[in-house]
């Protein structure tokens, strides 16, 4: 099956272009799967307005306290990687904004004190908009992480062409989508902070074993850094696209450029097969 | 009362460390005994949760008053539960806040942060 692929599109900084790419890819592909993995300010939906069929909520255990059955002896504290735990005046705190939900403190626990609670961290809503299904997701205000909400995203890969609309940074979220992917896509814009968050990006695509290439966006023709990176770390260039105020216009207007403009539909096609080849020869 | 302060280094002439979770030491003052001792900070190179696990250490110290320029929300619930007092420290020596705290010329810190969490 020759459309077998995720491919993560990821950055580093914010700003530089990831979802413009993403949807507009999604938007040439015949047929695809879309996924929103910036579940803290998700907005591809704003531009493939798909028609929504489904909508789950994704919940997270949490340790709750019996107090009456903690007899103190720290087990818990002493274990929490997270230090979501503190025992203070016969009585066993829990930090939920801090724990990771690895449950073992209900393991350890001798005395059966610690129990789960599945708490809410967010909705997960599934599209589809012509022969694209859309993922994307919601996390509730105030929660801390959505490294859940991205595994449960992610589990609607199923073996066609995928593409993955990465958070920005290269923090947990961004190394769970990395996990999900078989080749990424990294966007640079041409400044210093650009190229700095690309080296990070790209440190950790490499740690993690992943083919990627580099697409450099909004490039100006004058001194591109994140093209001097690339060129000298070994990263292949797959294509530049030219900065062009058309583009950021029906951008910002929310309009998909591959269907708005032949030469943004020329644009993104190429860039997809260009993808397809550079992964399928990783 | 037992008061605990960030310390910079093992001395009163020390200035207070500005951040509470990650101070390498902590003074804690016996104000009965008027004595004074430094307990190195098993939290300066936590990963994450050092506020938490700082503040479980001051709580297990008896402290009733911490004077720090800072301090993250957990770490508040926990000196909180500990009915420790909350005051904030001015731009001295820790032998000088401790002065000030004898004339009451010490206020409640009264901003408490929501941490520097990172994913």
């Amino acid at each position: 099956m020759a459309d077998e692929l995720t491919i993560a599109v990821l950055s580093g900084k914010g700003g530089v272009g990831k979802t413009m790419v993403s949807v507009n890819l999604a938007a040439v592909a015949p047929s695809a799967t879309y996924i929103d993995c910036d579940v803290e300010e998700p907005n591809g939906h704003l531009f493939l307005a798909p028609d929504i069929e489904e909508e789950r909520t994704v919940t997270v255990g949490k340790p709750e306290v019996d107090q009456s059955r903690c007899d103190g002896c720290r087990i818990c504290t002493q274990a929490c990687a997270f230090k979501a735990l503190a025992y203070v005046k016969d009585r066993l705190l829990v930090f939920s904004e801090i724990c990771h939900s690895c449950g073992l403190c209900y393991h350890l626990c001798p005395q059966g004190a610690l129990s789960e609670r599945q708490q809410p961290l967010g909705v997960i809503r599934r599209g589809k908009r012509g022969n694209l299904t859309v993922h994307s997701a919601e996390m509730r205000i105030g929660e801390p992480s959505g490294v859940p909400l991205i595994k449960a995203l992610t589990q609607n890969i199923n073996g066609g062409l995928t593409i993955i609309d990465g958070p920005p940074g290269s923090g947990c979220l961004v190394h769970e989508t990395i996990a999900a992917s078989d080749f990424c896509l990294l966007v640079a814009e041409p400044t210093r902070f650009g190229e700095h968050n690309l080296a990070l990006i790209h440190h950790l695509v490499t740690m993690m074993g992943k083919p990627c290439a580099v697409l450099l966006n909004k490039s100006t023709g004058g001194y591109n850094p994140s093209e001097a990176y690339a060129k000298a770390n070994g990263l292949s260039i797959i294509a530049s696209i030219p900065w062009d105020e058309e583009l950021g216009r029906i951008t910002a207007d929310g309009e998909l450029a591959a269907l708005h403009s032949a030469h943004y539909r020329g644009v993104f096609t190429s860039l997809l097969e260009a993808i397809k080849a550079e992964a399928h020869h990783a | 009362m037992i008061i605990a302060v960030p310390a910079e280094s093992q001395s009163l002439d020390s200035p207070i460390c500005q951040s509470f979770g990650r101070a390498p030491f902590y003074c804690i003052y016996d104000s009965e005994t008027e004595r004074s001792r430094f307990i190195e900070n098993t939290a300066v190179k936590a990963s994450g949760g050092a506020g938490v696990e700082a503040a479980q250490l001051l709580a297990d110290q008896g402290v009733h008053i911490l004077i720090t320029y800072r301090l993250g929300e957990h770490a508040a619930r926990i000196l909180n539960a500990a009915d420790a007092q909350i005051l904030k420290a001015v731009d001295l020596s820790i032998a000088d806040n401790i002065a000030s705290w004898k004339e009451r010329a010490l206020n409640a810190l009264d901003e408490i942060h929501s941490g520097y969490h990172h994913g």
